[in-house]
Protein backbone atom coordinates (compact mmCIF):
# COMPACT_ATOMS: atom_id res chain seq x y z
CA UNK A 1 0.00 0.00 0.00
CA UNK A 2 1.26 3.46 -0.91
CA UNK A 3 -0.03 5.56 1.97
CA UNK A 4 -0.02 9.30 1.49
CA UNK A 5 -1.06 12.08 3.83
CA UNK A 6 -2.95 14.99 2.33
CA UNK A 7 -3.28 18.06 4.53
CA UNK A 8 -5.46 21.08 3.92
CA UNK A 9 -4.90 24.26 5.94
CA UNK A 10 -6.66 27.59 5.54
CA UNK A 11 -9.86 29.54 6.12
CA UNK A 12 -12.96 27.38 6.34
CA UNK A 13 -15.30 27.67 3.40
CA UNK A 14 -18.06 25.69 1.67
CA UNK A 15 -17.01 22.72 -0.43
CA UNK A 16 -13.33 22.20 0.47
CA UNK A 17 -13.74 18.51 1.25
CA UNK A 18 -16.05 18.02 -1.74
CA UNK A 19 -13.54 19.48 -4.17
CA UNK A 20 -10.58 17.53 -2.78
CA UNK A 21 -12.58 14.29 -2.71
CA UNK A 22 -13.79 14.78 -6.28
CA UNK A 23 -10.20 15.23 -7.44
CA UNK A 24 -9.11 12.09 -5.58
CA UNK A 25 -12.01 10.05 -6.97
CA UNK A 26 -11.24 11.21 -10.52
CA UNK A 27 -7.67 10.00 -10.09
CA UNK A 28 -8.54 6.68 -8.49
CA UNK A 29 -7.08 7.52 -5.08
CA UNK A 30 -8.73 5.74 -2.16
CA UNK A 31 -9.41 7.63 1.09
CA UNK A 32 -8.66 5.55 4.20
CA UNK A 33 -9.34 8.13 6.89
CA UNK A 34 -10.39 11.76 7.23
CA UNK A 35 -10.15 14.01 10.29
CA UNK A 36 -10.54 17.72 10.71
CA UNK A 37 -10.20 20.31 13.42
CA UNK A 38 -9.60 24.00 14.03
CA UNK A 39 -5.94 24.62 15.01
CA UNK A 40 -4.84 28.16 15.97
CA UNK A 41 -7.90 29.55 14.25
CA UNK A 42 -7.31 27.72 10.97
CA UNK A 43 -9.26 24.95 9.34
CA UNK A 44 -7.07 21.83 9.34
CA UNK A 45 -7.94 18.66 7.52
CA UNK A 46 -5.91 15.50 7.18
CA UNK A 47 -6.63 12.60 4.88
CA UNK A 48 -4.84 9.30 4.84
CA UNK A 49 -5.06 7.97 1.30
CA UNK A 50 -3.85 5.03 -0.70
CA UNK A 51 -2.28 5.95 -4.03
CA UNK A 52 -1.36 2.44 -5.16
CA UNK A 53 -3.86 2.57 -8.06
CA UNK A 54 -3.52 6.28 -8.77
CA UNK A 55 -3.76 7.26 -12.42
CA UNK A 56 -0.90 9.76 -12.32
CA UNK A 57 2.62 9.91 -10.90
CA UNK A 58 3.05 11.23 -7.37
CA UNK A 59 4.70 14.50 -8.35
CA UNK A 60 1.94 15.41 -10.76
CA UNK A 61 -0.76 14.73 -8.16
CA UNK A 62 1.12 16.96 -5.67
CA UNK A 63 1.26 19.81 -8.19
CA UNK A 64 -2.40 19.48 -9.17
CA UNK A 65 -3.56 19.37 -5.56
CA UNK A 66 -1.46 22.43 -4.81
CA UNK A 67 -3.07 24.23 -7.75
CA UNK A 68 -6.52 23.13 -6.60
CA UNK A 69 -5.66 24.55 -3.16
CA UNK A 70 -4.79 27.97 -4.52
CA UNK A 71 -8.11 27.96 -6.46
CA UNK A 72 -10.05 27.39 -3.23
CA UNK A 73 -7.78 29.64 -1.17
CA UNK A 74 -6.24 26.97 1.05
CA UNK A 75 -2.86 25.23 1.20
CA UNK A 76 -2.93 21.59 0.17
CA UNK A 77 0.12 19.40 0.77
CA UNK A 78 0.61 15.84 -0.22
CA UNK A 79 3.37 13.85 1.53
CA UNK A 80 4.37 10.22 1.92
CA UNK A 81 3.22 8.80 5.27
CA UNK A 82 6.72 7.56 6.22
CA UNK A 83 7.99 10.95 7.36
CA UNK A 84 5.20 11.33 9.93
CA UNK A 85 5.36 7.73 11.11
CA UNK A 86 9.12 7.90 11.45
CA UNK A 87 8.94 11.05 13.53
CA UNK A 88 6.06 10.09 15.82
CA UNK A 89 6.39 6.31 16.22
CA UNK A 90 9.37 4.49 17.66
CA UNK B 1 -2.94 5.42 13.05
CA UNK B 2 -1.43 8.91 12.77
CA UNK B 3 -3.48 11.75 14.14
CA UNK B 4 -3.97 15.24 12.81
CA UNK B 5 -1.95 16.88 15.59
CA UNK B 6 1.14 14.81 14.83
CA UNK B 7 0.89 15.64 11.15
CA UNK B 8 0.38 19.32 11.93
CA UNK B 9 3.40 19.30 14.29
CA UNK B 10 5.69 17.89 11.63
CA UNK B 11 4.52 20.37 9.02
CA UNK B 12 4.87 23.24 11.45
CA UNK B 13 8.50 22.22 12.06
CA UNK B 14 9.13 22.28 8.32
CA UNK B 15 7.23 25.45 7.47
CA UNK B 16 7.87 27.68 10.47
CA UNK B 17 10.89 26.30 12.31
CA UNK B 18 13.32 25.69 9.44
CA UNK B 19 13.44 21.91 9.77
CA UNK B 20 15.35 20.57 6.82
CA UNK B 21 17.85 17.97 5.76
CA UNK B 22 21.00 20.00 5.42
CA UNK B 23 22.83 17.73 3.04
CA UNK B 24 22.86 14.43 1.25
CA UNK B 25 26.52 13.81 0.64
CA UNK B 26 27.56 11.07 -1.73
CA UNK B 27 30.98 9.68 -0.87
CA UNK B 28 32.87 8.40 -3.90
CA UNK B 29 36.12 6.48 -3.74
CA UNK B 30 38.61 7.57 -6.39
CA UNK B 31 41.16 4.87 -5.55
CA UNK B 32 40.33 2.99 -8.74
CA UNK B 33 40.96 6.14 -10.80
CA UNK B 34 44.66 6.32 -9.92
CA UNK B 35 47.00 6.49 -12.91
CA UNK B 36 50.55 7.73 -13.40
CA UNK B 37 49.48 9.94 -16.30
CA UNK B 38 47.86 13.19 -15.17
CA UNK B 39 45.56 13.44 -18.20
CA UNK B 40 44.28 9.89 -17.81
CA UNK B 41 43.86 10.46 -14.07
CA UNK B 42 41.75 13.56 -14.68
CA UNK B 43 39.67 11.71 -17.24
CA UNK B 44 39.10 8.76 -14.87
CA UNK B 45 38.08 11.08 -12.04
CA UNK B 46 35.64 13.03 -14.19
CA UNK B 47 34.10 9.89 -15.63
CA UNK B 48 33.64 8.15 -12.29
CA UNK B 49 32.09 11.13 -10.51
CA UNK B 50 29.73 12.04 -13.33
CA UNK B 51 28.66 8.39 -13.65
CA UNK B 52 28.14 7.56 -9.95
CA UNK B 53 26.50 10.89 -9.11
CA UNK B 54 24.47 11.25 -12.28
CA UNK B 55 21.10 10.94 -10.49
CA UNK B 56 22.07 12.44 -7.12
CA UNK B 57 20.52 15.88 -7.51
CA UNK B 58 17.33 14.66 -9.17
CA UNK B 59 16.86 11.92 -6.56
CA UNK B 60 17.32 14.50 -3.79
CA UNK B 61 14.71 16.74 -5.39
CA UNK B 62 12.26 13.86 -5.88
CA UNK B 63 12.56 12.76 -2.24
CA UNK B 64 12.20 16.35 -1.10
CA UNK B 65 8.95 16.67 -3.03
CA UNK B 66 7.44 13.36 -1.96
CA UNK B 67 8.14 13.80 1.72
CA UNK B 68 7.56 17.53 1.76
CA UNK B 69 10.91 18.17 3.46
CA UNK B 70 13.52 20.57 2.04
CA UNK B 71 16.87 18.97 1.24
CA UNK B 72 19.07 22.02 1.10
CA UNK B 73 22.29 20.65 -0.37
CA UNK B 74 23.33 17.76 -2.54
CA UNK B 75 27.08 17.27 -2.30
CA UNK B 76 29.94 14.91 -3.05
CA UNK B 77 32.97 13.88 -1.05
CA UNK B 78 35.91 12.06 -2.62
CA UNK B 79 39.02 10.21 -1.48
CA UNK B 80 41.69 12.71 -0.38
CA UNK B 81 43.36 13.98 -3.55
CA UNK B 82 46.74 13.93 -1.77
CA UNK B 83 46.57 10.14 -2.17
CA UNK B 84 44.87 9.99 -5.56
CA UNK B 85 47.26 12.41 -7.25
CA UNK B 86 50.45 11.06 -5.63
CA UNK B 87 51.54 9.02 -8.62
CA UNK B 88 50.63 11.43 -11.44
CA UNK B 89 51.29 14.88 -9.99
CA UNK B 90 54.78 16.31 -10.37
CA UNK B 91 53.97 19.97 -9.71
CA UNK B 92 51.42 22.04 -7.83
CA UNK B 93 49.82 22.86 -11.19
CA UNK B 94 49.18 19.14 -11.75
CA UNK B 95 47.19 19.12 -8.51
CA UNK B 96 45.37 22.29 -9.55
CA UNK B 97 44.34 20.50 -12.75
CA UNK B 98 42.64 17.85 -10.59
CA UNK B 99 40.87 20.61 -8.65
CA UNK B 100 39.57 21.97 -11.94
CA UNK B 101 38.41 18.50 -12.98
CA UNK B 102 36.53 18.09 -9.70
CA UNK B 103 34.99 21.53 -10.15
CA UNK B 104 33.88 20.64 -13.67
CA UNK B 105 32.41 17.31 -12.50
CA UNK B 106 30.54 19.10 -9.69
CA UNK B 107 29.02 21.50 -12.19
CA UNK B 108 28.08 18.68 -14.58
CA UNK B 109 26.15 16.75 -11.93
CA UNK B 110 24.79 19.92 -10.30
CA UNK B 111 26.14 19.63 -6.75
CA UNK B 112 27.06 22.87 -4.98
CA UNK B 113 30.21 21.61 -3.27
CA UNK B 114 32.66 18.75 -3.66
CA UNK B 115 34.93 17.96 -0.71
CA UNK B 116 38.13 16.00 -0.64
CA UNK B 117 40.83 18.30 -2.00
CA UNK B 118 42.59 17.05 1.07
CA UNK B 119 45.74 15.66 2.61
CA UNK B 120 45.98 13.39 5.64
CA UNK B 121 49.23 14.41 7.28
CA UNK B 122 48.53 13.80 10.98
CA UNK B 123 51.97 12.30 11.51
CA UNK B 124 53.98 13.08 8.40
CA UNK B 125 53.74 14.51 4.91
CA UNK B 126 54.75 12.68 1.76
CA UNK B 127 56.37 15.01 -0.81
CA UNK B 128 53.20 14.76 -2.91
CA UNK B 129 50.95 15.63 0.02
CA UNK B 130 53.10 18.67 0.63
CA UNK B 131 52.69 19.58 -3.04
CA UNK B 132 48.92 19.31 -2.70
CA UNK B 133 48.94 21.52 0.39
CA UNK B 134 51.07 24.12 -1.40
CA UNK B 135 48.65 24.03 -4.35
CA UNK B 136 45.60 24.87 -2.18
CA UNK B 137 45.78 28.69 -2.55
CA UNK B 138 45.80 28.45 -6.34
CA UNK B 139 43.25 25.60 -6.44
CA UNK B 140 40.74 27.51 -4.32
CA UNK B 141 41.24 30.71 -6.29
CA UNK B 142 40.70 29.02 -9.64
CA UNK B 143 37.65 26.89 -8.79
CA UNK B 144 34.20 27.58 -7.34
CA UNK B 145 32.90 24.41 -5.76
CA UNK B 146 35.98 22.75 -4.30
CA UNK B 147 36.29 22.29 -0.54
CA UNK B 148 39.70 21.59 0.91
CA UNK B 149 40.75 20.06 4.21
CA UNK B 150 44.03 19.06 5.81
CA UNK B 151 44.25 16.68 8.76
CA UNK B 152 47.12 17.84 10.96
CA UNK B 153 46.89 15.58 13.97
CA UNK B 154 45.07 12.93 15.94
CA UNK B 155 44.94 11.48 19.44
CA UNK B 156 46.89 8.45 18.21
CA UNK B 157 49.62 10.33 16.34
CA UNK B 158 49.99 13.67 18.06
CA UNK B 159 50.28 16.91 16.08
CA UNK B 160 52.35 17.38 12.94
CA UNK B 161 53.75 20.79 13.79
CA UNK B 162 55.66 21.13 10.48
CA UNK B 163 52.31 20.88 8.72
CA UNK B 164 50.68 23.23 11.27
CA UNK B 165 53.36 25.80 10.43
CA UNK B 166 52.89 25.27 6.70
CA UNK B 167 49.10 25.70 6.98
CA UNK B 168 49.54 29.11 8.63
CA UNK B 169 51.20 30.30 5.44
CA UNK B 170 48.80 28.41 3.13
CA UNK B 171 45.79 30.03 4.82
CA UNK B 172 47.39 33.44 4.46
CA UNK B 173 48.18 32.83 0.76
CA UNK B 174 44.65 31.55 0.14
CA UNK B 175 43.34 34.77 1.69
CA UNK B 176 45.68 36.85 -0.52
CA UNK B 177 44.63 34.99 -3.66
CA UNK B 178 40.96 35.79 -3.07
CA UNK B 179 41.38 39.20 -1.42
CA UNK B 180 39.07 40.97 -3.86
CA UNK B 181 36.25 38.71 -2.57
CA UNK B 182 36.90 39.29 1.15
CA UNK B 183 39.34 36.33 1.19
CA UNK B 184 36.47 33.92 0.56
CA UNK B 185 38.93 31.15 -0.37
CA UNK B 186 39.55 30.57 3.34
CA UNK B 187 35.86 29.73 3.89
CA UNK B 188 36.53 26.60 1.83
CA UNK B 189 39.60 25.48 3.73
CA UNK B 190 39.63 23.72 7.08
CA UNK B 191 42.30 21.99 9.15
CA UNK B 192 41.35 19.14 11.47
CA UNK B 193 42.43 16.89 14.30
CA UNK B 194 40.78 13.43 14.57
CA UNK B 195 38.86 13.93 11.31
CA UNK B 196 36.09 11.39 10.69
CA UNK B 197 36.08 9.44 7.42
CA UNK B 198 32.33 9.79 6.90
CA UNK B 199 31.61 13.45 7.54
CA UNK B 200 28.87 14.78 5.23
CA UNK B 201 29.43 18.44 6.18
CA UNK B 202 31.69 20.86 4.34
CA UNK B 203 34.41 22.05 4.34
CA UNK B 204 35.81 18.99 6.14
CA UNK B 205 34.06 16.28 4.12
CA UNK B 206 36.23 13.68 2.43
CA UNK B 207 35.64 10.04 1.59
CA UNK B 208 38.00 8.15 3.88
CA UNK B 209 40.04 5.20 2.70
CA UNK B 210 38.27 2.97 5.22
CA UNK B 211 34.96 3.51 3.39
CA UNK B 212 33.17 1.45 0.74
CA UNK B 213 33.32 2.36 -2.96
CA UNK B 214 30.32 4.69 -2.74
CA UNK B 215 28.22 5.67 0.25
CA UNK B 216 25.34 7.96 1.20
CA UNK B 217 25.81 10.11 4.31
CA UNK B 218 23.19 12.56 5.49
CA UNK B 219 23.46 15.63 7.70
CA UNK B 220 20.34 16.85 9.49
CA UNK B 221 19.71 20.25 10.91
CA UNK B 222 17.01 21.84 13.00
CA UNK B 223 18.28 24.46 15.49
CA UNK B 224 14.98 26.30 14.96
CA UNK B 225 12.97 23.24 15.98
CA UNK B 226 14.95 22.83 19.22
CA UNK B 227 14.64 26.56 19.99
CA UNK B 228 10.87 26.48 19.45
CA UNK B 229 10.45 23.37 21.63
CA UNK B 230 12.45 25.04 24.42
CA UNK B 231 10.26 28.14 24.33
CA UNK B 232 7.49 25.94 25.67
CA UNK B 233 9.49 24.86 28.76
CA UNK B 234 10.82 28.25 29.90
CA UNK B 235 11.64 28.28 33.62
CA UNK B 236 11.45 24.49 33.98
CA UNK B 237 14.33 22.57 35.59
CA UNK B 238 17.24 20.86 33.83
CA UNK B 239 15.48 17.48 33.73
CA UNK B 240 12.60 18.91 31.72
CA UNK B 241 14.99 20.94 29.57
CA UNK B 242 17.13 17.91 28.71
CA UNK B 243 14.15 15.63 28.03
CA UNK B 244 12.70 18.23 25.66
CA UNK B 245 15.96 18.50 23.70
CA UNK B 246 16.26 14.70 23.48
CA UNK B 247 12.73 14.22 22.18
CA UNK B 248 13.15 16.98 19.63
CA UNK B 249 16.51 15.63 18.48
CA UNK B 250 14.91 12.22 18.01
CA UNK B 251 12.27 13.67 15.68
CA UNK B 252 14.75 15.74 13.70
CA UNK B 253 17.14 12.83 13.28
CA UNK B 254 14.37 10.47 12.18
CA UNK B 255 13.76 12.71 9.19
CA UNK B 256 17.42 12.38 8.25
CA UNK B 257 17.30 8.61 8.66
CA UNK B 258 14.24 8.30 6.39
CA UNK B 259 15.75 10.52 3.73
CA UNK B 260 19.08 8.68 3.91
CA UNK B 261 17.47 5.24 3.55
CA UNK B 262 15.27 6.41 0.69
CA UNK B 263 18.18 8.04 -1.16
CA UNK B 264 20.23 4.90 -0.66
CA UNK B 265 17.45 2.70 -2.07
CA UNK B 266 16.81 4.88 -5.12
CA UNK B 267 20.46 5.41 -6.01
CA UNK B 268 21.44 1.82 -5.31
CA UNK B 269 24.25 3.07 -3.06
CA UNK B 270 24.67 1.83 0.54
CA UNK B 271 23.55 4.02 3.45
CA UNK B 272 26.49 5.11 5.57
CA UNK B 273 25.55 7.33 8.48
CA UNK B 274 23.37 10.16 9.71
CA UNK B 275 25.34 13.03 11.20
CA UNK B 276 23.50 14.38 14.24
CA UNK B 277 24.89 17.87 14.08
CA UNK B 278 22.79 20.93 14.79
CA UNK B 279 23.84 23.05 11.83
CA UNK B 280 22.80 26.70 11.83
CA UNK B 281 22.36 29.01 8.84
CA UNK B 282 22.36 32.81 8.76
CA UNK B 283 18.54 32.71 8.43
CA UNK B 284 16.61 34.14 11.36
CA UNK B 285 15.30 31.29 13.54
CA UNK B 286 17.95 28.81 12.42
CA UNK B 287 20.55 29.57 15.07
CA UNK B 288 22.39 27.48 17.69
CA UNK B 289 23.15 30.73 19.56
CA UNK B 290 19.41 31.33 19.94
CA UNK B 291 19.04 27.92 21.62
CA UNK B 292 21.76 28.84 24.11
CA UNK B 293 19.96 32.10 24.81
CA UNK B 294 16.69 30.23 25.26
CA UNK B 295 18.43 27.95 27.77
CA UNK B 296 19.05 31.07 29.83
CA UNK B 297 21.95 33.21 28.61
CA UNK B 298 21.66 36.90 27.82
CA UNK B 299 24.19 36.48 25.02
CA UNK B 300 26.43 33.65 23.90
CA UNK B 301 29.74 34.11 25.69
CA UNK B 302 28.19 34.88 29.07
CA UNK B 303 29.37 32.72 31.99
CA UNK B 304 27.45 29.44 31.73
CA UNK B 305 27.81 29.28 27.94
CA UNK B 306 30.16 26.28 27.94
CA UNK B 307 27.93 24.34 30.33
CA UNK B 308 24.79 25.17 28.34
CA UNK B 309 26.47 24.07 25.12
CA UNK B 310 27.76 20.87 26.76
CA UNK B 311 24.29 19.83 27.83
CA UNK B 312 22.76 20.79 24.49
CA UNK B 313 25.33 18.79 22.57
CA UNK B 314 24.98 15.75 24.80
CA UNK B 315 21.17 15.68 24.73
CA UNK B 316 21.13 16.04 20.94
CA UNK B 317 23.31 12.94 20.73
CA UNK B 318 21.25 11.00 23.27
CA UNK B 319 18.03 11.73 21.41
CA UNK B 320 19.50 11.33 17.96
CA UNK B 321 21.35 8.07 18.46
CA UNK B 322 18.15 6.10 18.93
CA UNK B 323 16.55 7.64 15.85
CA UNK B 324 19.16 6.37 13.42
CA UNK B 325 20.57 2.92 12.77
CA UNK B 326 24.04 4.33 12.07
CA UNK B 327 25.35 7.57 13.47
CA UNK B 328 28.67 9.10 12.49
CA UNK B 329 30.37 12.12 11.00
CA UNK B 330 30.89 15.06 13.31
CA UNK B 331 27.67 14.71 15.32
CA UNK B 332 27.59 17.76 17.54
CA UNK B 333 26.35 21.32 17.60
CA UNK B 334 28.18 23.58 15.15
CA UNK B 335 29.13 27.01 16.39
CA UNK B 336 30.28 28.89 13.30
CA UNK B 337 30.30 32.64 13.71
CA UNK B 338 29.44 33.99 10.26
CA UNK B 339 26.81 31.33 9.59
CA UNK B 340 24.76 31.98 12.74
CA UNK B 341 23.03 35.32 13.27
CA UNK B 342 22.95 34.82 17.05
CA UNK B 343 26.74 34.34 17.13
CA UNK B 344 27.27 37.45 15.01
CA UNK B 345 25.07 39.44 17.40
CA UNK B 346 27.05 38.11 20.37
CA UNK B 347 30.35 39.23 18.79
CA UNK B 348 28.92 42.64 17.97
CA UNK B 349 27.63 42.98 21.54
CA UNK B 350 31.15 42.32 22.85
CA UNK B 351 30.04 39.12 24.58
CA UNK B 352 31.94 36.57 22.53
CA UNK B 353 35.68 36.31 21.90
CA UNK B 354 37.88 33.78 20.13
CA UNK B 355 39.11 32.58 23.53
CA UNK B 356 35.54 31.81 24.68
CA UNK B 357 34.80 30.10 21.38
CA UNK B 358 37.88 27.97 21.96
CA UNK B 359 36.55 26.93 25.37
CA UNK B 360 33.18 26.10 23.80
CA UNK B 361 34.83 23.80 21.28
CA UNK B 362 35.99 21.58 24.16
CA UNK B 363 32.42 20.37 24.61
CA UNK B 364 30.95 20.38 21.11
CA UNK B 365 31.88 19.92 17.52
CA UNK B 366 33.68 21.15 15.74
CA UNK B 367 36.05 23.96 16.30
CA UNK B 368 36.86 27.57 15.53
CA UNK B 369 34.61 27.89 12.54
CA UNK B 370 34.02 30.72 10.11
CA UNK B 371 35.82 33.33 12.14
CA UNK B 372 37.01 36.47 10.36
CA UNK B 373 40.22 37.95 11.78
CA UNK B 374 42.33 40.97 10.78
CA UNK B 375 44.12 40.55 7.45
CA UNK B 376 47.46 41.53 8.95
CA UNK B 377 47.48 38.59 11.40
CA UNK B 378 50.84 36.85 11.01
CA UNK B 379 51.25 33.33 9.62
CA UNK B 380 52.73 32.07 12.87
CA UNK B 381 49.85 33.50 14.90
CA UNK B 382 47.42 31.62 12.66
CA UNK B 383 49.51 28.48 13.18
CA UNK B 384 49.43 29.13 16.93
CA UNK B 385 45.62 29.34 16.90
CA UNK B 386 45.52 26.09 14.92
CA UNK B 387 47.91 24.36 17.33
CA UNK B 388 45.80 25.38 20.35
CA UNK B 389 42.56 24.17 18.82
CA UNK B 390 43.99 20.87 17.57
CA UNK B 391 45.62 20.23 20.95
CA UNK B 392 42.12 20.31 22.47
CA UNK B 393 41.02 17.62 20.04
CA UNK B 394 44.15 15.55 20.52
CA UNK B 395 43.95 15.48 24.32
CA UNK B 396 40.17 15.07 24.53
CA UNK B 397 39.87 12.42 21.79
CA UNK B 398 37.44 14.46 19.76
CA UNK B 399 37.33 16.13 16.38
CA UNK B 400 38.40 19.74 16.37
CA UNK B 401 38.94 22.03 13.44
CA UNK B 402 39.90 25.55 12.44
CA UNK B 403 38.32 27.48 9.58
CA UNK B 404 39.58 30.98 10.02
CA UNK B 405 39.59 33.83 7.53
CA UNK B 406 42.30 36.51 7.69
CA UNK B 407 40.48 39.12 5.62
CA UNK B 408 43.15 40.91 3.62
CA UNK B 409 42.81 44.68 3.74
CA UNK B 410 40.36 44.67 6.63
CA UNK B 411 40.77 45.14 10.34
CA UNK B 412 38.89 45.44 13.61
CA UNK B 413 35.54 47.18 13.43
CA UNK B 414 34.94 46.12 9.85
CA UNK B 415 32.57 43.50 8.48
CA UNK B 416 32.83 40.90 5.74
CA UNK B 417 30.05 39.57 3.58
CA UNK B 418 30.55 36.07 2.14
CA UNK B 419 26.98 35.66 0.94
CA UNK B 420 24.52 32.77 0.96
CA UNK B 421 24.96 30.01 3.52
CA UNK B 422 28.43 31.34 4.39
CA UNK B 423 26.87 34.48 5.87
CA UNK B 424 28.62 37.60 7.11
CA UNK B 425 30.87 38.38 10.05
CA UNK B 426 32.51 41.12 12.07
CA UNK B 427 36.33 40.93 12.20
CA UNK B 428 37.27 39.52 15.60
CA UNK B 429 40.35 40.58 17.58
CA UNK B 430 43.25 38.15 17.88
CA UNK B 431 45.78 38.05 20.72
CA UNK B 432 48.80 39.67 19.09
CA UNK B 433 51.54 38.43 21.40
CA UNK B 434 54.12 36.49 19.40
CA UNK B 435 54.37 32.68 19.23
CA UNK B 436 56.79 32.37 16.31
CA UNK B 437 59.58 30.78 18.37
CA UNK B 438 57.14 28.02 19.35
CA UNK B 439 55.80 27.44 15.83
CA UNK B 440 59.26 27.57 14.21
CA UNK B 441 60.68 24.74 16.34
CA UNK B 442 59.67 22.14 13.74
CA UNK B 443 58.83 18.47 14.19
CA UNK B 444 55.92 16.85 15.97
CA UNK B 445 54.11 17.07 19.27
CA UNK B 446 54.09 13.44 20.51
CA UNK B 447 50.84 11.50 20.94
CA UNK B 448 49.35 12.01 24.39
CA UNK B 449 49.22 9.41 27.12
CA UNK B 450 45.93 7.53 27.36
CA UNK B 451 45.85 7.01 31.07
CA UNK B 452 45.97 9.21 34.19
CA UNK B 453 43.01 11.22 32.86
CA UNK B 454 42.74 14.58 34.52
Amino acid sequence: MNKTIITVVGHDTVGIIAKVCTYLADNNINILDISQTILQGFFNMMMITDMTEAKKPFGEICDELEALGSEIGVIIKCQREDIFKGMHRI
Amino acid sequence: MLNIFEVAETNEMIEKENLDVRTITLGISLLDCIDDDINRLNENIYNKITYVARDLVKTGEDISKEFGIPIVNKRISVTPIGLIGASACKTTDDFVSIAKTLDKAAKTVGVNFIGGYSALVAKGMTPKEELLIRSIPKALASTERIMSSVVLGSTRTGLNMDAVKLMGSVIKKTAENTKELDSIGCTKLVVLCNAPDDNPFMAGAFHGVTEADNIINVGVSGPGVVKYALEKVRGENFEVLCETIKKTAFKVTRVGQIVAKEASKRLGIPFGIVDLSLAPTPAIGDSVADILKEIGLEEVGAPGTTAALALLNDQVKKGGVMASSYVGGLSGAFIPVSEDQGMIDAVNAGALTIEKLEAMTCVCSVGLDMIAIPGDTSETTISGIIADELAIGMINQKTTAVRIIPVIGKGLGENVEFGGLLGHAPIMPVNTFDCSAFINRGGRIPAPIHSFKN
